[in-house]
């Protein structure tokens, strides 16, 4: 098991080293590739659109060196990235790695509510419905998967402060902090939208497992529902449901840029589309290279969650570390 | 029948897991109570840093710093910081005397030394300072600082009264000279800070003036309207600012909303290169003014009929916004349009487009999304002037492009929302706008010298008869030549607590007059 867990950590340091390497580049070129005036763009993010003129727009330039060649200002990125420097942003002029700690733990925050809420609420919903396919609760829960998923999560947002805090009162519309209810509402738009689909693929596993032999066998030895549920189905169905939770981050990452705006949640999401108006360049870099790892740290979490749950993995993995 | 058992078990499970998940969310349901004391606000601006030249604005209006200079709502100067201030009779020296018992957030005084080093830092930064001709910033005595000018400037204390001149706490400023800390002179002080959403502010126990009714403050910086329109409507906010105008007609009908609202200083303005070879006399230019029709505009847009322009300012502007039974209002006339075109050579062509020499009328639009209702006038316009016979290519982009194109000379036509409230006077923006060589949000290749003249005459003469003869003759000759064509106002609606009273609504933006607000249980 240790030969395994360290082969996969190596293989995914690797990983995330090239994707570092990779996102800023990428994410570098495509930022000097946008078209309009850079040190306009940055003057309007700095100083709002009342107060950019030319001269603002000037001393921008002069101030972050932006006349100076691609090839060198790529160089010298590199060589700040070396020595895990990620700059200072152009907007703020505070050291990115401090903007991104602060909003990054707020994003952080709201994306694990969302994903446990999300867990919560579909867990029951599509274990029970896989229990009993093409039941009410099935037929039910599939129509409210399609209409949430297909909801934007903008709109849903919107019905959500509409419905719970407009009409019911029961808490704010948006709040930047924790201790003001603020995270309530856009924890449960992400999670209703990840709970759509997730609960449709725990009720598919569940439905899996159910027509197997082994939970068939399980139950002919005589092991009650709940037994057989607990000892030979709830594992063998938490593997896809906990592959696709890895799948979910995607979304979440996605959702997270609309709903911190929406609801004013001072996150990593809202700030990067504020990065991206203002041409915030290292900000866009720090911002790429932190989710590119944090896919990869997400990935591996859940390969290892997978191995656990599942010996087979565990055991395939094995004969490719000793092959 | 095998099934019921285990049917009923995950129900239990069900049922325990959804509890467990209103359990996670009870705690973050609690709602906030407003006190007698507190006041929350929400608002669209942002507040990614502290230095004064970027988000010093907002710390003025919440009344944490001061700037040498204030303004009352009429938007003349007041006390700031300077209790009084005088001027040499040349128009060169000005002397500030502070107010002697001011003291910064940390506890330490205002000092004259302290205000030059934060006048100087002000004018090596983007702002407005920089447009006075500045020789010298040096603290003549003890609480007194003179400012030297190389020729009369007579709006110096309005370029004083701008947030990018707020002064600030030595100890505000870290070694590399950075805003570290909100270190004001104003009533309130930041006690927290959760950038760029939230401010913490409380009623600082160094402020020695008047003691007012609201000690804490929590601000709120919700980027979406749709959020600030619904935020108002359920009352978790006391003082929620700018709504789009749907939600706007929205606020307007619900009974239990009570909104406030001033006439801004800013103008939506359809910017013209007046060089352009289709643009450059004053018959085109005001052919496209005919051409557009503001009332339904600022009715079916804006949802305010009577934001129309019929001239540059709006009516709250009084000092600029002209009453006078025989000044020219602009209107619409569309016939008239027509004719001003074909007597410049300008026939329809087969697909309806005017045409002279070959040459089709198309011209490009650039307008940007900051405000939402930019880009919907914008597609009015391009329709309207389709009517003119004029083809119109709408290019939404980032605002820096205007006066980007401005420099280039590349720019067209641009829709510009302009404020006119840089500094509490429209006359800085004006000159900035109007004077010899145009401005980036202003005229754009347009050879007029008597409106530089005049502008150049306000800010030298302080005789108030001849000032107000002068912005007559400026406002009539933009009137006439339309370097920019004023399309409509804005108003800034302020959504407020029924129970909250000393409201006031500053069209100039420099002060929200926390401190003279106050609970009232009726």
């Amino acid at each position: 098991m240790i030969k395994v867990l360290s082969h996969l950590l190596l293989r995914r340091c690797l990983q995330a080293v090239l994707v570092a390497l990779l996102v800023s580049t990428v994410s570098f070129f495509l930022m000097h590739s946008l078209s309009g005036d850079l040190a306009f763009r940055i003057a309007a993010g700095r100083y709002g659109y009342d107060m950019v003129t030319a001269a603002a727009a000037e001393a921008v330039r002069v101030e972050l060196g932006l006349d100076r060649p691609l090839l060198q200002g790529l160089i010298l990125w590199w060589q700040q990235l070396l020595q895990f420097d990620l700059g200072d942003s152009y907007l703020s002029s505070a050291p990115v790695i401090e903007e991104i700690r602060e909003q990054f733990g707020h994003t952080l925050q709201l994306a694990l509510s969302a994903l446990v809420l999300s867990v919560v609420i579909a867990l029951p919903i599509g274990l029970i419905a896989g229990l009993n396919p093409h039941g009410w609760l099935d037929r039910v829960s599939l129509t409210l998967s399609i209409i949430l998923r297909a909801f934007p999560p903008f709109l849903l947002g919107i019905l959500l402060i509409l419905l719970l805090s407009s009409k019911l009162g029961i808490t704010n519309a948006a709040n930047a902090s924790h201790e003001h209810g603020g995270l309530f509402l856009p924890a449960l738009t992400l999670a209703l939208s990840l709970a759509a689909v997730s609960s449709r693929v725990a009720r598919d596993a569940m439905v899996e497992v159910r027509r197997s032999a082994y939970f068939n066998f399980a139950r002919t030895k005589g092991l009650s529902d709940l037994l057989a549920l607990l000892r030979h189905g709830i594992r063998n169905a938490a593997v896809p449901v906990i592959a696709y939770l890895g799948v979910q981050l995607v979304f979440l990452m996605e959702g997270v840029i609309i709903i911190e705006s929406l609801f004013a949640w001072p996150g990593i999401g809202h700030a990067l589309a504020h990065a991206v108006f203002g041409r915030d360049i290292p900000m866009i870099q720090g911002t790429a290279i932190v989710m590119g790892l944090l896919f990869v740290l997400c990935n591996t979490l859940v390969d290892i969650a997978c191995m656990l749950a599942d010996p087979r993995q565990r055991y395939l993995a094995s004969r490719r570390a000793d092959a | 029948m095998f099934l019921c058992p285990i049917h009923r078990q995950p129900l239990s499970i069900a049922v325990a897991m959804l509890s467990l998940a209103l359990l996670i969310a009870m705690p973050l349901m609690a709602a906030t109570d407003s006190t007698k004391t507190s006041l929350s606000i929400v608002g669209p601006w942002e507040v990614s840093t502290l230095e004064p030249s970027r988000a010093g604005y907002l710390f003025l209006r919440m009344q944490v710093a001061e700037a040498l200079i204030s303004t009352d709502l009429e938007g003349k100067p007041s006390p700031g910081l300077a209790e009084r201030w005088q001027v040499s009779a040349d128009g060169l020296d000005w002397r500030f005397f502070l107010r002697p018992q001011a003291r910064f957030h940390d506890g330490s005084p205002v000092t004259a030394a302290s205000v030059v080093m934060n006048l100087q830092r002000a004018l090596s930064q983007p702002g407005v300072l920089s447009m006075a001709p500045v020789t010298g910033i040096i603290a003549a005595a003890p609480g007194e600082v003179s400012i030297t000018l190389s020729k009369p400037y007579a709006m110096l204390p309005m370029l004083l009264a701008h947030s990018s001149a707020i002064i600030l706490a030595p100890a505000a400023y870290n070694d590399k000279g950075h805003v570290r800390k909100m270190l004001g002179s104003g009533p309130y002080q930041l006690v927290r800070q959760t950038l760029p959403q939230q401010l913490e502010l409380a009623l600082s126990p160094h402020w020695q003036g008047k003691q007012p009714a609201i000690k804490q403050i929590h601000y709120l910086s919700a980027s979406r309207p749709e959020t600030r329109a619904l935020i108002a409507e359920s009352h978790q906010a006391d003082l929620v600012f700018g709504f789009d105008p749907a939600s706007m007609q929205r606020l307007r009908n619900n009974p239990k909303v009570v909104v406030k609202e001033a006439d801004l200083a800013r103008t939506i303005t359809l910017k013209l290169n007046s060089g352009h070879r289709f643009l450059n006399n004053a018959e085109t230019r005001q052919a496209l003014s005919l051409a557009i029709n503001r009332a339904g505009i600022a009715k079916g847009i804006l949802r305010t009929p009577e934001l129309a322009a019929d001239q540059l300012l709006p009516p709250g502007i009084a000092q600029w916004h002209q009453t006078g039974a025989g000044f020219p209002k602009l209107h619409t006339d569309l016939e008239r349009a027509k004719a001003l075109l074909s007597a410049q050579g300008w026939q329809p062509g087969p697909d309806g487009i005017l045409q002279r020499n070959g040459e089709r009328f198309a011209l490009k639009l650039n307008a940007f999304p900051d405000r939402p209702e930019l880009p919907i006038i914008a597609t009015a316009l391009q329709e309207q002037f389709r009517k003119l016979g004029i083809e119109i290519k709408v290019i939404i982009t980032n605002s820096s492009e205007i006066p980007l194109g401005h420099r280039t000379g590349t720019l067209e036509m641009g829709l510009v929302p302009r404020n006119f409230a840089l500094v509490p006077d429209p006359f800085v923006a004006l000159n900035q706008d109007f004077k010899t060589g145009g401005g980036d949000w202003g005229a754009m290749q347009w050879q007029n010298s008597q409106v530089p003249a005049l502008l150049e005459k306000i800010a030298s003469d302080t005789d108030p008869d001849a000032q107000a003869r002068y912005r007559h003759d400026i406002i009539l000759t933009l009137q006439q030549e339309l370097p920019v064509i004023p399309i409509s106002w804005y108003r800034l609606p302020v959504a407020v607590h029924p129970q909250l009273k000393g409201v006031k609504v500053d069209p100039l933006e420099q002060s929200y007059y926390i401190s003279d607000m106050y609970w009232s249980s009726k």
